[in-house]
């Protein structure tokens, strides 16, 4: 199912969702100086020819990323050709028109690099937050995505739905290019992945666990349901996370035990056991963990892009416990380094 | 007819589809609403299982499992399952049922009240504590070292044995529990929860 075409590149993304990096006594570092560490990662990250940034919206003290367009807008100002992404805007929980304004000024104010990921992240909170009910996600999401695509035509919208009336009404800014960039994020659920499709946006699947083979039929599944709805090619990436590091014992040894404490306080939550060195290096191995010498990231990232059929792949690259040198480091060798090795693999 | 009617299109459901049709088990697939909304989803992720409408799936099955979420037993149609071996892989699951606390602090396990609610049927706890992943890398077959275990409990040994034997031939060593209490041990919160782990080392999970 080899789909490639002349002039089609693969494109590389860096991730993060404000975790706040530690200094040198493992204290982390305030919110103030995390907001702005993302600054200057994003700012290294274009120097590097990065294709994009991506920032999820969480709204819990793990991250300090609870408005990602607002931290995309102080990149804008300090870059130049960086795309500005979301990974992922909580729709469901957030009104589209806002949505729309908040993407169609970062869309102005950065010459056009906007970019918006609708999904839910894996998280939740933002539901009581904002005062809904977790258990109306998906008419929630069905509907606001509705709108959302409306909305994206930069037309008048007339609407009827979810108790909102609109009689021609008209939202601004008007964007200079066209369509603000949307993509869906999905985590795997198959009615998520069919409804990407159905709209016909680009789609991301976020690959937290499990070896990438495992996700080759959702990959089929968007194409063969894009397909249905008469479009095709459109983009398919997915993020994971990873630590590029010196040698494999250095990349593992500093990355397993912040992200063992990652892990294990999401597993408290949700009921399951804590994260093993095992099950750390049976992904870093086998599966979704992409932490090693620029040698073997780019190597698995070359396997999984050539399984899937990517056009994207975007690195997570700040969960756990690292300094702010720590992950300069990584994104040097992931942007010097592991981008230019994956390109020569795959040859696009 | 099927041999294994899924009611849940979700992760899950598709996962045990694709293991059930992977050992030649026929299979259907229903959720509520038009069955034309799965028939893709079915085709490309459960190939040669069938999308159906509940009704019908439930009255041609030998056994039914619950893929769905928790918070919507309620929307099962009890008298459709009376007399059916209906096996129940839910979990409160608050990411997506929502902060229940009926439901998360129950005495009696999430199985029970399912099983009060279905009072007709016959109910198995089973396929809940494998998460869906690793349902699908784990699968092996009979007498592979290391083969990973499935727990399940219910009250009625006859069809425990039943769900026992599926659970083996999709790829599982089968760990029984007497009760359908007694599956609250593999619960969310519970060690054995997310647990896929080979007989002896979910058996001291278990104790």
């Amino acid at each position: 199912m080899n789909t490639d075409s002349p002039g089609r590149r693969l494109q590389f993304g860096l991730d993060t969702f404000g975790e706040a990096p530690v200094d040198g006594h493992g204290a982390p570092l305030s919110a103030r100086a995390s907001l702005r560490q993302v600054v200057d990662e994003a700012k290294l990250a274009e120097d590097l020819g990065i294709d994009i940034i991506a920032l999820g919206e969480h709204h819990r003290d793990d991250f300090v990323i609870s408005s990602p367009e607002t931290v995309l807008a102080a990149i804008a100002s300090v870059t130049e050709r960086i795309l500005l992404g979301t990974a992922v805007t909580v729709l469901s929980s957030d009104d589209p028109v806002r949505v729309y304004e908040r993407f169609a000024t970062l869309d102005g104010l950065s010459n056009g690099r906007a970019q918006v990921m609708l999904g839910r992240g894996s998280f939740t909170e933002s539901f009581p937050l904002f005062g809904y009910d977790l258990r109306d996600y998906n008419t929630l999401f069905e509907e606001k995505i509705a709108l959302f695509a409306e909305l994206l035509k930069e037309q008048p919208v007339t609407w009827n739905s979810g108790g909102r009336t609109l009689d021609a009404a008209d939202v601004f800014p008007k964007t200079d290019g066209g369509p603000i960039d949307t993509w869906v994020g999905v985590g795997g659920s198959p009615e998520s992945v069919v409804r990407a499709a159905a709209y016909g946006f680009p789609m991301m699947l976020a690959i937290i666990g499990g070896a990438a083979d495992r996700f080759a039929p959702y990959a089929d599944l968007y194409r063969r349901a894009l397909a249905q709805t008469g479009r095709s090619g459109q983009p398919l990436g997915i993020h994971s996370h990873g630590f590029i590091g010196a040698d494999e014992r250095e990349a593992r040894e500093t990355y397993f035990p912040g992200f063992k404490v990652h892990r294990g306080r999401v597993g408290a939550e949700r009921g399951w056991g804590s994260f093993s060195r095992a099950q750390f290096d049976g992904e870093v191995d086998h599966g979704a963990l992409y932490v090693g010498t620029s040698e073997q990231v780019a190597r698995k990232i070359a396997d999984t892009v050539t399984l899937l059929d990517l056009d994207r792949f975007d690195l997570v690259y700040s969960a756990g416990i690292l300094t702010p040198d720590q992950r300069l480091a990584s994104i040097e060798r992931y942007g010097r380094e592991v981008v230019p090795l994956v390109r020569e693999m795959v040859g696009r | 007819m099927s041999d294994l009617a899924i009611l849940g299109a979700g992760k899950l459901g598709t996962t045990v589809a694709r293991l059930a049709r992977s050992q030649g088990l026929a299979v259907d697939v229903a959720r509520s609403g038009d069955p034309a909304s799965i028939r893709l989803i079915v085709e490309v992720l459960a190939p040669g299982a069938r999308a159906v409408a509940p009704p019908e799936a439930i009255a041609g099955a030998e056994m039914v499992m619950l893929a769905l979420p928790l918070s919507k037993y309620p929307s099962l149609d009890a008298d459709a399952l009376a007399g059916k071996l209906v096996i129940d892989a839910m979990n409160y699951w608050w990411e997506v049922d929502g902060r229940d606390t009926e439901l998360a602090h129950a005495e009696p396990s999430s199985s029970e009240v399912v099983g009060s609610f279905l009072a007709g049927s016959t109910l198995v706890k089973a396929f809940n504590h494998i998460g869906y992943h690793d349902l699908a890398d784990q699968a092996r077959p009979v007498g592979t070292p290391g083969r990973v275990a499935m727990a399940l409990a219910g009250d009625d040994a006859a069809a425990r044995h039943r769900v026992a034997e599926l659970v083996d031939r999709l790829g599982f060593d089968p760990v029984e529990l007497p009760t359908l209490h007694a599956g609250k041990a593999l619960e969310p919160g519970h060690p054995a929860f997310g647990a896929a782990l080979p007989a002896d080392e979910l058996d001291v999970l278990l104790r």
